[in-house]
């Protein structure tokens, strides 16, 4: 996401990097690359207005300081880090539960922002922090809204409060207030209520997210939005705003590309900060906002720390500690190892994806290399390791022909297959006692796919500290070095 | 009044201020027209004369617009096949249901398919659709192959002597290759048993620039005809479309305008144009 944005800005600074001594013209030149690319990325003309002075005025303050500097690009762009920070809402905030419960949380938003999809997600999202959410049916508007949330809750095994059929039947007030009395009874300390979608000027839906609001004193009431909404943004948030009141923001479809101007125009607007973004298909797919990791994934340098958080929920404790001390003590990488960072990998979600989150992702070559990952990679190499023995795992030079066409054979896949992963996994394997022993990767070794994050996971992921972003040290980590080296 | 109109009468009468020509140009970027197209209009309203702006903008936004026809392509005295694919909550089961209103009320055979199994409920809100205006629905199971559905569906259109099969997909972002390639098997398993008539695209109306990166992936994976534009009764102005279509050539077909069945308007570009000049 984001990639246009990050790529201009990446643009800017490569000239401004390859000049020495800025300029005010320079600053100029900038600023107004900066115009165009928030404008392409959709965030508000207003916003846009304002940020670019901000930056230029900050830019040309510091110009003197700047001068001085050893890196004068890189002060530039501290400033608009700094910027897209504060407006993007400074640090995060979280959930605010209610003292008394239930917490009561209200989703409002235009049709198809994904009110219905995010009520699940942030339903299991509570539910996995040892909430107990109850789920409110109050879209009675859209055709089997009802549905679509009872069959949510379903898959989720989570309870759901719908009393009405929907279809225009019944009343969403009643619904809601009914839901509270239901959650007190049944001890549901969090209440989710989805209400019906609507537009900014519909005055009666306006009115009936108003009637809810005051029937049921939500403790938030969220407003959620698609990221690939246009200038429309701020008239909508403003609406909403003026016709509900909302306090804070939700953001959904960050999966696809080139968008987030939403992000920065309402942030900036409303004032209100946003909470939530949800990112994918599947219902793990949504966290917290975060304002500095979200600012620095614009400027294209990656989120490191999500990946981190991600890399450490998926391996336990245990089983990367015992790899990273099987590293340091320099004792063999078997493929059972191997196995096991699979496993964790998948847990982590998409490959393409969380490579995704690497510094320079957005980088032209980079993304090609990422597009043409295919996440079933995965899923394969796992099946062909998983058809070995455990001995042939720990001693891949067991693997003789005989047990090679087994392999493939159990495997489903071809012999040529198995024998490619068993070469890439001794390249690796190879490439790890290099880096131990501080040889640094052999330079020009191409990562082969499906070998190279896994391998790297407990070095530099795994082990639990997360390389800054901006560290120029060559990462231990091979795939984020590659990233790194590909920019 | 137009998106354009108040600004023309002022350059009308005497020569725009500095002031007035950056107000025209925060409109056009209001409407997410595009920055580089709202500069071309800048431009053109800086150089022409005040007598002539209304013509020289009419045949400059006409220019931007394809020249393919914009009716629903009919297969003479056969079956017409309607696939409708879009990203995520832009309106597809929305607009299908529309559509098949409309064409039911013109007096043809109607069948929907409902292909997409993908999203919690999307089959039903589809048959609720048919039940309300009477159109037969071909389902298949929750996370069932789409391209069996379909396959089912053209099927029964050809035995059975309908005029249109209808497909609603479900929606995917255009960034999820795999999603995109199961679109493209989609469309040639129909093919298998009935040509694709039209590909109709759904672009929400309140998108920004990346309708445009949407239209141009759903193009190379399915080849795109159309266009319906949604959500478009309000404060959105939906310049994105008129920025797709000069983009990718591809005409805009129908514009969804409001919540009810017949809220579904063939799009006709000169009464568009002079709204906007007015």
């Amino acid at each position: 996401m984001f990639e246009s944005l990050s790529n201009k800005f990446s643009e800017v600074f490569g000239a401004l990097r390859n000049k020495g001594r800025i300029t005010e013209s320079d600053i100029d030149d900038a600023a107004g690359e900066l115009r165009t690319a928030l404008l392409e990325a959709d965030v508000a003309l207003s916003v846009v207005e304002t940020f670019v002075q901000r930056v230029k005025e900050k830019s040309l303050t510091a110009l003197p300081e700047l001068r001085k500097s050893t890196n004068q690009s890189q002060e530039i762009y501290s400033i608009i880090n700094a910027e897209l920070i504060e407006i993007l809402g400074g640090a995060a905030r979280r959930i605010r539960f209610a003292k008394n419960p239930p917490t009561v949380i209200m989703l409002a938003g235009l049709q198809g922002s994904g009110k219905t999809t995010l009520a699940g997600k942030l339903a299991s999202y509570l539910k996995e922090d040892g909430n107990t959410p109850l789920l409110v049916a109050a879209d009675l508007q859209r055709p089997n809204a009802v549905t679509q949330l009872c069959v949510l809750a379903e898959s989720l095994k989570l309870p759901v409060f719908a009393p009405e059929p929907g279809n225009g039947v019944g009343d969403p007030v009643k619904v809601s207030r009914d839901a509270i009395n239901f959650a007190k009874e049944k001890l549901h300390n969090v209440v989710i209520i989805d209400t019906a979608g609507r537009l900014g000027i519909d005055e009666e839906l306006m009115k009936q997210a108003r009637d809810i609001k005051a029937a049921v004193n939500p403790d938030e009431t969220l407003f959620v939005v698609d990221a690939m909404i246009g200038q429309d943004a701020v008239r909508t948030a403003q609406a909403f705003e003026s016709g509900v009141g909302f306090d804070a923001v939700v953001l959904t479809k960050l999966d696809g590309d080139a968008k987030g101007g939403a992000a920065l125009s309402i942030a900036e607007m409303s004032g209100k900060p946003i909470l939530f973004v949800s990112n994918g298909e599947k219902l793990s797919d949504f966290d917290y906002f975060y304002p500095d990791r979200m600012a620095s994934r614009i400027l294209g340098m990656g989120d490191i720390q999500t990946l981190a958080e991600q890399a450490k929920k998926a391996i336990d404790g245990e089983s990367a500690k015992r790899l990273e001390e099987k590293f340091v003590s320099g004792e063999e990488f078997t493929l059972e190892d191997f196995l096991e960072q699979l496993q964790a990998m998948k847990k982590m979600g998409s490959m393409t994806k969380l490579l995704g989150m690497l510094p320079g992702a957005n980088n032209a070559a980079m993304k090609k290399q990422i597009d043409s990952l295919d996440d079933n990679e995965l899923v394969r190499t796992q099946a062909i390791v998983q058809s070995m023995t455990r001995e042939e795992r720990q001693n891949p030079k067991l693997l003789n022909g005989s047990r090679r066409a087994r392999i493939a054979k159990g495997s489903g896949r071809t012999v040529t297959e198995v024998n490619s992963l068993v070469d890439r996994f001794s390249a690796a394997q190879k490439m790890m006692k290099q880096m131990r022993t501080g040889g640094g990767m052999p330079k020009g070794m191409a990562l082969p796919p499906g070998m190279s994050l896994p391998a790297g996971v407990p070095t530099g992921i795994g082990g639990g500290k997360p390389q800054s972003p901006k560290k120029k040290s060559r990462s231990g980590n091979p795939a984020k070095r590659a990233a790194q080296e590909g920019r | 009044m137009g998106l354009f109109g108040s600004f023309l009468s002022k350059f009308s009468r005497n020569r725009a201020s500095l002031e007035d020509i950056e107000e025209f140009r925060k409109i056009l970027i209001e409407s997410d027209i595009g920055a580089t197209t709202a500069e071309e209009i800048v431009d053109l309203v800086k150089k022409e004369k005040s007598e002539n702006l209304e013509a020289a903008i009419t045949e400059r936004i006409k220019s931007f617009l394809s020249t393919d026809s914009r009716e629903l392509k009919l297969q003479a005295g056969g079956l017409t096949t309607v696939l409708v694919v879009g990203v995520n909550g832009t309106g597809k089961t929305t607009s299908t249901a529309k559509l098949a209103n409309l064409l039911k009320t013109s007096g043809k055979k109607v069948l929907l398919v409902a292909a997409d199994t993908f999203r919690a409920a999307a089959v039903d809100q589809l048959i609720t659709w048919g039940q309300r205006i009477g159109v037969d629905v071909v389902r298949g199971a929750e996370y069932s192959d789409p391209a069996a559905v379909c396959f089912d569906g053209a099927t029964k259109a050809k035995n059975e002597g309908y005029d249109v099969l209808l497909i609603d997909t479900a929606g995917r972002l255009h960034t999820k290759s795999n999603l995109m390639d199961e679109l493209g098997k989609v469309r040639r398993v129909i093919e298998k048993v009935t040509p694709v008539n039209e590909v109709l695209f759904v672009l929400d109306g309140t998108t920004g620039q990346n309708g445009i990166a949407q239209a141009r992936v759903f193009s190379e994976s399915v080849s795109l005809t159309g266009m319906i534009v949604t959500k478009i009764d309000g404060s959105t102005k939906g310049g994105i479309a008129l920025a797709t279509e000069r983009e990718l050539a591809l005409p805009l077909k129908y514009v969804g305008v409001g919540e009810g069945v017949a809220d579904l308007k063939a799009f006709d570009p000169d009464p568009y144009i002079s709204e906007l000049l007015s």
